[in-house]
């Protein structure tokens, strides 16, 4: 489903990515870990279109009969065409609430024009109404109706981040990227985490790619894992091979 | 939207218009004068409120387009006569000349002049940000003044353009009067503002509460998240600072004909400085307080002009001081600046210390 | 044209790009340490010229005396400034900041207009300063002369106290990482004060050459010059000294060469700086000498 072929990416004179190459595929959880610095969400922002690469081309095929060049797209192309993501620190629309926050995760579907929305129209009352029903829908499923009319900003941090899941679920995506979802959580709620991960794979057939810390996390949901280091790709595998892998445990030695 | 929420805003709506009818009736000229500035007023903070408070886009360039409301309505009302007599110095263009229309085909050509501009303006610089963006409508609103400058004409230059038409209610005063009687002064007619500004509310009511509305708040809050949700900023942008720059362009060509004389002067960033004054007192992304600080400012305005005159303070009389009124405003909205932030510092900085040790 | 003409016009560019300079200095060291576009500095500079003014008319002092004692005024007014409209506001957003520069910025002008009056006053100018020298048909007036000279000498005491002082390395640090040089232990308060003077001072500089070379005051007169000077500041590249001074060279140069080669446009003189400005900001929104910095996600 996603193709990343020998990406570069360079800051000035610094690399951050260095020649990259992974594949995910339909209906796998991958991860993606690495040392800090080791350039996670670098590769991220440039699967997402926020930076470009320098080198290197990233393809993505939602279906077997079309595939996209990503590196020709812009950022909002590209959630256009399946590929959602959530952020290492949170980016909420925080001075709106939590309702809003899933609806404007449905604008990018919207068909309506700007002034039969104003005038409220038939066929933008119709499509609002399927909209705030699917916000309500995914709110509901990840367990955050209650709060629907609080400011994002005032959920606690756990909540914080499954609001912006749900945000990117809005947007339709055929592949999630999660950058770090468990950060910042305590073991309980890391538990509860991997099993969310898993349930809404399921229940939203997606394809998931997600950066993450903590062990467990990692070596709990995904089924194959990339590890990056200073840039570069060091190894492959399940995640039985990477525990065991002598390069993996020297990167990471003495750092967590 | 429910069905409730829309009847009851359409009753108010109603209410709104029949209020002013009747204060139009009611209030001596010089109220109804001010009142008629308080709702193009209102006009003009929605607008900036749309671009600024809404979209996040701090524009200084609304006085260019209000310029081009202005001079738009302008030229299609005022007749050929007038328009002969005013353009001694360079004559008009013929076509121009003879070109007259009615009042409402007018004021909406300017309004669509001024989003033709604030389109044409918007594709290149939206893609700046901050006090780039700033400096860059600044610029563009500067231009567009030294064309109207230059373009004698079509603009009549610096001599500025005299004796456009103003709407008053005098067939109405004069029906009323020869029926029943009350022998009313005919005024400035409040209906052709008090109406613009109160479907320019509704407008930007709806347009804030729709989905692209919620668009723009999200590219308020946050570029980067709106972006990787799917939203086109730039599309969204250029449709925020258009619709701004057309009910500017409504703003402007009402002054015009509230006013009466219009020259480039008119034009300069003061007269933007007093709608961001507007917007920061009434509030970011405010509706009702848009309204209310706008009524305000243009009432202190005029109540203040007292301090540009000689000021009896008890026995003593302190001599005219022209500029008191505008360091007064200054201070005002300094003050309201400085004291009234969202952020106090002292909560920015814990988010700070929390960012710093959250990123590990 | 003849090469007198021409010459006749480098001249008044290159004085009039050194004001430009002078004031577009200022422009930059503030928006390099705060990211602040301090939009009064034209009222600064307005400031400067009055007080050089009543100086002169008010005192028996020496014109030299008058004028440093004038310039140095002004750069406490400028401290002062910071002070009261912008040191609330440093945690705020950037656009708070700027409402509050435009605040400042009517309300010196407007503070301008009650207390020295809206109607111009004429700059009683030395006569030492205002001759004017024929050399082989080329008439040039002495103080377009003078103001490159005192610009040069200027900027090279600028880039001596920037290079070699203490205060000057912790002006630097700050516009290189504001946040590590304030945990460094550097006193940002006494640096910031220090830029405003420094920024100030030239302004006020400019501001009575200004006053020597078009002997009339207005307290609008520094609305145009300051907006003019901070595009000179975004064309070289904000906050970067060098690309002020180039910036300022390039306005001043410019403007005089295009009314000069194209009489027609002389309207258009104003638009031309900012017509420059739009076309630099699209090209190369860092400016000719700005480095390019990556946002972060």
């Amino acid at each position: 489903m996603l193709k990343i072929n020998n990406i570069t990416m360079r800051f000035g004179g610094v690399v951050a990515v260095n020649a990259f190459t992974a594949e995910v595929k339909k209906d796998e959880i991958v991860g993606l870990i690495g040392p800090n610095g080791a350039g996670k969400t670098t590769v991220f922002n440039m699967v997402t279109g926020v930076y470009k690469p320098t080198e290197g081309n990233i393809v993505f095929s939602p279906s077997e009969e079309n595939s996209h060049s990503l590196s020709t797209l812009s950022p909002d192309e590209i959630a256009k065409i399946g590929i959602c993501r959530t952020f290492q620190n949170i980016r909420l629309f925080k001075h709106l609430s939590v309702m809003d926050n899933v609806f404007i995760g449905n604008h990018l579907r919207l068909k309506s024009g700007l002034l039969s929305s104003v005038f409220r129209l038939p066929n933008y009352t119709k499509e609002e109404k399927e909209m705030y029903d699917k916000s309500k829908y995914l709110l509901e499923k990840l367990d955050l109706y209650e709060e629907k009319d609080e400011k994002a900003f005032s959920l606690p941090y756990g909540k914080q981040r499954r609001l912006e899941i749900a945000r990117a679920l809005a947007t339709e995506p055929k592949l999630l990227l999660l950058d770090e979802p468990a950060a910042g959580m305590n073991p309980q709620e890391t538990q509860e985490l991997m099993e969310f991960i898993r349930k809404i794979k399921e229940e939203f057939n997606l394809t998931i790619f997600l950066i993450e810390h903590h062990m467990e996390v990692v070596m709990g949901v995904c089924d194959r894992i990339y590890v990056l280091d200073h840039g570069a790709h060091i190894a492959d595998g399940s995640p039985n091979e990477i525990q065991n892998n002598p390069k993996v445990i020297e990167a990471y030695l003495g750092v967590d | 939207m429910e069905k409730k929420k829309l009847t009851k805003y359409i009753v108010s709506m109603i209410l709104a218009i029949i209020a002013i009818v009747i204060a139009n009736i009611v209030l001596d000229n010089y109220k109804v004068r001010i009142l008629n500035l308080c709702f193009i007023y209102i006009i003009l903070g929605l607008s900036l409120n749309l671009i600024y408070g809404f979209t996040g886009l701090f524009s200084l360039g609304h006085a260019g387009f209000m310029a081009i409301g202005a001079y738009t309505v302008a030229i299609l009302t005022m007749s050929q006569e007038t328009k002969q007599m005013t353009y001694y110095m360079k004559p008009m263009v013929p076509f121009l000349e003879s070109l007259n229309t009615p009042f409402l085909v007018a004021v909406i050509a300017g309004g669509l002049m001024a989003a033709l501009f604030g389109f044409l303006i918007g594709a290149p610089v939206l893609k700046l940000t901050d006090d780039y963006l700033a400096i860059a409508t600044l610029g563009f609103s500067e231009i567009i003044r030294i064309i109207i400058i230059n373009m004698q004409s079509i603009t009549n230059g610096a001599l500025g353009l005299k004796g456009i038409p103003q709407k008053t209610n005098g067939t109405i005063m004069k029906f009323l009067n020869d029926n029943f009687d009350i022998g009313i002064k005919p005024s400035i007619n409040l209906l052709w503002a008090g109406v613009a500004s109160v479907v320019t509310i509704a407008f930007i009511y709806l347009l804030i509460n729709s989905s692209y509305g919620k668009a723009f708040k999200a590219i308020r809050e946050d570029e980067i998240a709106a972006r990787s949700m799917g939203i086109n900023l730039f599309k969204h942008k250029v449709l925020s600072f258009t619709i701004g720059s057309f009910f500017a362009g409504i703003g402007g060509g009402l002054l015009a004909v509230s006013l009466g004389t219009i020259d480039p002067t008119l034009f300069k960033f003061s007269l933007t400085w007093n709608i961001i004054l507007i917007v920061v007192l009434g509030g970011m992304g405010n509706i009702k307080g848009t309204i209310v600080s706008a009524c305000l400012v243009t009432i202190a305005m005029e109540a203040l002009r007292f301090l540009d005159e000689p000021l009896k303070l008890g026995f003593m009389v302190t001599e005219a001081m022209p500029g008191l009124r505008m360091v007064v405003f200054s201070i005002i909205l300094m003050a309201a600046v400085i004291f009234k932030r969202d952020d106090g510092s002292l909560k920015s900085a814990l988010e700070k210390v929390r960012g710093r040790y959250a990123k590990n | 044209m003849s090469i007198q003409e021409f010459l006749q016009h480098l001249v008044n560019g290159t004085s009039l790009g050194s004001l430009y300079a002078l004031l577009a200095i200022g422009y930059t060291l503030v928006y390099g340490i705060l990211r602040l576009i301090n939009f009064a500095h034209g009222e600064v500079f307005m400031l400067g010229a009055y007080i050089a003014y009543y100086g002169l008319t008010l005192t028996s002092l020496p014109w030299f005396v008058v004028f440093i004692l004038a310039s140095i005024f002004t750069g406490i007014i400028g401290v002062l400034l910071e002070r009261l409209a912008y040191k609330p506001l440093r945690n705020s957003p950037k656009i708070t900041n700027l409402i509050s520069a435009i605040g400042a910025s009517f309300l010196f002008q407007n503070l301008a207009i009650m207390l020295f009056s809206g109607r111009p006053k004429a700059f009683p100018a030395p006569d030492i300063l205002t001759g004017v020298i024929i050399m082989r048909g080329v008439s040039i007036n002495i103080i377009s002369l003078i103001i490159p000279v005192v610009t040069v000498v200027l900027l090279v005491i600028l880039n001596t106290v920037i290079k070699k002082t203490k205060t000057g390395m912790a002006m630097r640090a700050l516009s290189k990482d504001y946040e590590a040089a304030s945990l460094m232990g550097i006193d940002i308060n006494m640096v910031v004060s220090f830029t405003f003077f420094v920024g100030s001072f030239l302004a006020a500089v400019g501001g009575v050459m200004w006053g020597i070379k078009y002997p009339q005051l207005l307290p609008a007169m520094g609305v145009m010059p300051g907006l003019k000077c901070f595009i000179a500041a975004v064309i070289g590249g904000i906050g970067n000294i060098s690309g002020a001074v180039l910036g300022g060279f390039i306005l001043g140069l410019g403007e005089i060469m295009l009314i000069a080669f194209l009489p027609t446009l002389t309207g258009y003189r104003d638009a031309f700086a900012f017509v420059l400005l739009i076309v630099i900001l699209l090209i190369k929104p860092t400016g000719l000498l700005g480095e390019k910095t990556a946002e972060k996600v």
